[in-house]
């Protein structure tokens, strides 16, 4: 091994050390690049459906948003009946899933026995990780048929007499509608709730559990007392990312929401929502006002998830103390 | 009139027995769909579905041959455009995440991405690439389904790396390295299994999304392993099939819908128990 | 032990001279004064959150990876400023190497944990490569135990053994000084007596500043000593005196282990 003369090592080094200079701009920039891929998706998704959907823009100006028509043959579009079916369908659909998110959450973290908690948990996700469409068809061929024949009836007879909600409960029970639709996504959009509760409730200091504990509580009351008011921003955040989910939800709505693009009153008619009518109208519609208008119905449903998922992601992270999930 | 102390115990209880409830409900859905997506699929499952093509309205027979090839290849190249993207987005959040606003922003808004419906990409893909290049093709199937699994990708490899102890980063730094060989030679080879994994997870995520590729990959009944032409695939498929009035589409419908369901809970299932054991030693 | 002197400017491989540090607001080192004597051990001493690994990470620039962390002041390495912005940290890394607390060898084969940081600075051939190995190797003391695994993972040796791949790896970049973060305090007696062993023979050839909680340790190993608290450098000196006749009341109650 021969030692290289002092000055030649200097030179040599100065070589290197110029070109590790560059290497690591170089890596910075190109990493750099491809990060800003995931901005520009972001903001050439914005851009292009304003776009695409400006004939529909300039036509309807903003009353597209809360005009209840959508003729095909007429030239005329507007949105409410699509949005109404989607806000619907994804409240309903979190009024069903909050509470048993909640409950499972609280299982997994307070009551369930160490050794089945990772199997259990595991099956949660598992539920996350089931294709939409999966959700579509099981919706279609085995809930909905149950759903008309021994559910809706149930509930026709129970509430349908109830003045104020009866109407909800209203019209011949035929499976498929908003309700169904309801129920479907609610079981979707479970395990996301459910797993972002179960990791808040985690982040309860195991000292405040432990002390209220000791003071004589019952897990009921450490829960409602101390994990909850503890762990109430990322809850919220869980909520909300289950709400931008099930509005955004495509294919599982599809099948089983019906897709009639009317409003009706009762829970158990058919409707539509946006997602669905974009997927099944997009493929055939007319160049022009019909298919700007299509645009500007998923222009309007990806600022509406934008803004909720948004306002999730910023809760959660700000509970989880981190940069989020 | 009870005392406190058995209100309260009556209280406890309730809440837990409602709590166990809640978890049942939830694995009763899973349960209940998946076995219904195994008997009626199993019923379906023929030699046929993988050697013929999808038949024409009404006819007996046939099978998913086109579909299962044109997903395949759809997913493998959408894999190819997202799993470069997706990594060296990942090492950018993780190395330069820490000092840049920039960074955060874009860690904030893959977040978001995560979520983002994916008939809305669907529709990007089309006003950018389909309605430009005058023609539904695999190559928009492909660019749809990238861009749903690149913020996964991204998130996945980002959250390995910050995994890697802070010891092991300073002690490649120690020996003079640049922080390109630091990054690419150390810390990723050290999450490499991490990496992967978030890969899979990726694939698994896309390989059941039907709603960005029906206006874009749309569907082909035709075999055709030509990616500038509209392809067949399984989801598109199986959204057709299942909708339709004949009972031999619908039958392949389940079939269809077994197969995917088998892949991804297969990558679930496999990806948690591998990892377990990594994280183990 | 011969007396020594005190390392002067000449005879002084690092020159810390008013040395600030600062994590965001919080001060950690108050203007540290002191000389690093050439080829020898010195050690540093104090009770935890004395700053003794701050001043030794910022012998190689270490809290620049990390914003928020800055020194002022002057580290003086051939009579430059080790601290000024215009130094290329990584070069000043490769000369002066770093063994950390945990064991942390890199996730490839033996062979190229050394070879990795070898290479870098140094162009070689495959040979001459096979050669900084095998006098890394040796030189840690290690080469008997690993000739005939050098394609295996470096995770799969044993933390002593680790550690001593560490140093091997320090010292393949040839660098004029090492420094030792608490290298000993992740392993059994047996290794850390391997160790010290070790650090005893490579004085002869390189500078060594080695941080310890170990005070037997430091009296075993080093040359000189410097005992610090609250980010001061209160005492520095011969490794005897220090121990034996202590000038300042509080490194003499540390000593005497009547705090810490």
């Amino acid at each position: 091994m021969s030692e290289p003369s002092v000055t030649a090592g200097i030179d040599l080094h100065a070589r290197q050390v110029r070109k590790f200079r560059l290497q690591d701009l170089l890596f910075h920039r190109t990493t750099q690049l491809f990060a800003f891929v995931v901005l520009a998706a972001l903001v050439g998704i914005l851009v292009s459906l304003t776009i695409e959907a400006w004939p529909s823009l300039k036509e309807f100006g903003p009353a597209f948003l809360w005009t209840n028509i959508w003729s095909v043959p007429d030239d005329k579009f507007g949105a409410l009946a699509a949005i109404y079916g989607t806000v619907v369908t994804s409240v309903l659909a979190l009024l069903i899933a909050v509470p048993i998110s909640f409950g499972i959450a609280l299982f997994l973290t307070e009551t369930c026995p160490v050794w089945l908690r990772r199997p259990l948990g595991t099956a949660i996700e598992l539920l996350a990780g089931i294709p939409s469409i999966v959700y579509g068809i099981w919706g279609l061929f085995v809930f909905v048929p149950l759903f008309a024949e021994y559910i809706q009836p149930h509930l026709q007879d129970l509430l349908g007499h109830v003045p104020v909600i009866g109407g909800w409960f209203s019209g011949p029970p035929i499976g498929v509608g908003i309700f169904a639709a309801s129920i479907v996504l609610s079981l979707m959009v479970i395990p996301f709730i459910a797993s972002v509760m179960r990791d808040v409730f985690e982040t309860v200091p195991d000292v405040l559990r432990e002390s209220a504990y000791a003071v004589g509580c019952t897990t009921w009351e450490v829960v409602r007392n101390i994990v909850l008011p503890y762990t109430r921003v990322g809850v919220i955040g869980g909520i909300m990312l289950g709400l931008g989910r099930a509005l955004g939800e495509t294919m599982a709505v599809t099948f089983v929401i019906g897709n009639a693009n009317r409003i009706n009153g009762s829970l158990f008619a058919p409707g539509t929502s946006i997602a669905s009518t974009l997927a099944n109208e997009f493929g055939e519609a007319d160049p022009g006002l019909h298919i700007a208008s299509l645009f500007e119905l998923g222009l309007v449903l990806f600022i509406l998830t934008f803004i909720v998922l948004a306002i999730s992601r910023w809760l959660i992270s700000r509970s989880m103390g981190s940069e989020g999930l | 009139m009870m005392s406190l102390y058995t209100r309260r115990v009556w209280i406890n209880r309730i809440g837990i027995a409602l709590s166990m409830v809640a978890m049942s409900l939830g694995l009763i859905g899973l349960l209940w769909i998946l076995w219904t997506l195994f008997s009626r699929g199993f019923a379906a499952l023929s030699w046929d579905l993988f050697t013929q093509d999808t038949p024409a309205p009404g006819s007996e027979g046939g099978g998913l041959r086109n579909a299962i090839v044109g997903s395949g290849l759809i997913l493998f190249f959408s894999m190819l455009i997202s799993t470069p993207i997706g990594i060296l987005a990942g090492i950018y959040l993780a190395e330069y995440g820490r000092i840049s606003r920039f960074a955060s922003f874009t860690r904030f808004m893959t977040d978001i991405m995560l979520s983002a419906p994916s008939i809305v990409i669907g529709l990007f893909v089309y006003a950018l690439f389909v309605a430009t290049t005058g023609g539904f093709s695999g190559w928009a199937g492909s660019l749809a389904l990238a861009l749903i699994a690149i913020p996964v990708v991204v998130r996945t490899t980002e959250n390995m790396l910050k995994l890697v102890p802070t010891s092991l980063r300073e002690a490649a730094f120690a020996v003079g390295a640049p922080r390109w060989q630091v990054s690419l030679k150390v810390t990723l080879r050290a999450v490499k299994s991490g990496v992967v994994t978030g890969v899979l997870l990726a694939m698994a995520r896309i390989t059941g999304e039907t709603a960005p590729l029906l206006f874009t990959a749309l569907n082909n009944q035709f075999f055709s392993t030509n990616m500038a032409e509209p392809m067949g695939n399984l989801p598109v498929v199986i959204y057709q099939f299942a909708l339709s009035p004949y009972d031999n589409w619908v039958n392949l419908a389940w079939g269809g819908a077994l197969l995917i369901a088998i892949l991804v809970l297969a990558v679930n299932i496999g990806v948690r128990v591998i990892f377990r054991n990594k994280v183990k030693r | 032990m011969p007396d020594q002197a005190l390392p002067t400017g000449e005879n002084a491989a690092l020159q810390v001279r008013n040395l600030d540090f600062f994590y965001g607001d919080f001060k950690a080192l108050v203007n540290v004064n002191m000389d690093i004597a050439n080829k020898k051990v010195t050690a540093f001493i104090g009770p935890s959150g004395c700053g003794k690994s701050t001043l030794l990470r910022a012998f190689n620039r270490m809290y620049d990876l990390y914003p928020g962390q800055r020194a002022e002041g002057q580290i003086l390495f051939h009579d430059k400023n080790l601290l000024d912005k215009s130094q290329d940290v990584n070069l000043v890394r490769a000369k002066i190497g770093m063994v950390f607390q945990k064991p942390t060898p890199f996730p490839m084969t033996i062979y190229e944990n050394i070879a990795f940081g070898a290479r870098l600075y140094e162009p070689m051939s495959k040979s001459a490569m096979d050669d900084r190995v095998e006098w890394a190797l040796k030189k840690a003391a290690l080469w008997g135990e690993v000739k005939d695994k050098l394609q295996q993972n470096g995770l799969s040796l044993s933390g002593g053994q680790q550690q001593r791949l560490c140093i091997a790896r320090a010292v393949a970049v040839k660098p004029e000084i090492v420094l030792l973060d608490e290298p000993t305090s992740a392993l059994d007696p047996l290794s850390t007596a391997k160790i010290e062993e070790l650090i005893n023979e490579l004085k002869s050839e390189y500078t060594i500043a080695i941080v310890t909680h170990n005070m037997q340790q430091a009296a075993r190993i080093s040359d000189f000593t410097a005992f610090m608290y609250l980010g001061e450098l209160i005492e520095f000196n011969e490794t005897g005196t220090i121990f034996m006749q202590p000038g300042k009341k509080q490194t003499e109650d540390y000593i005497t282990g009547r705090f810490g």
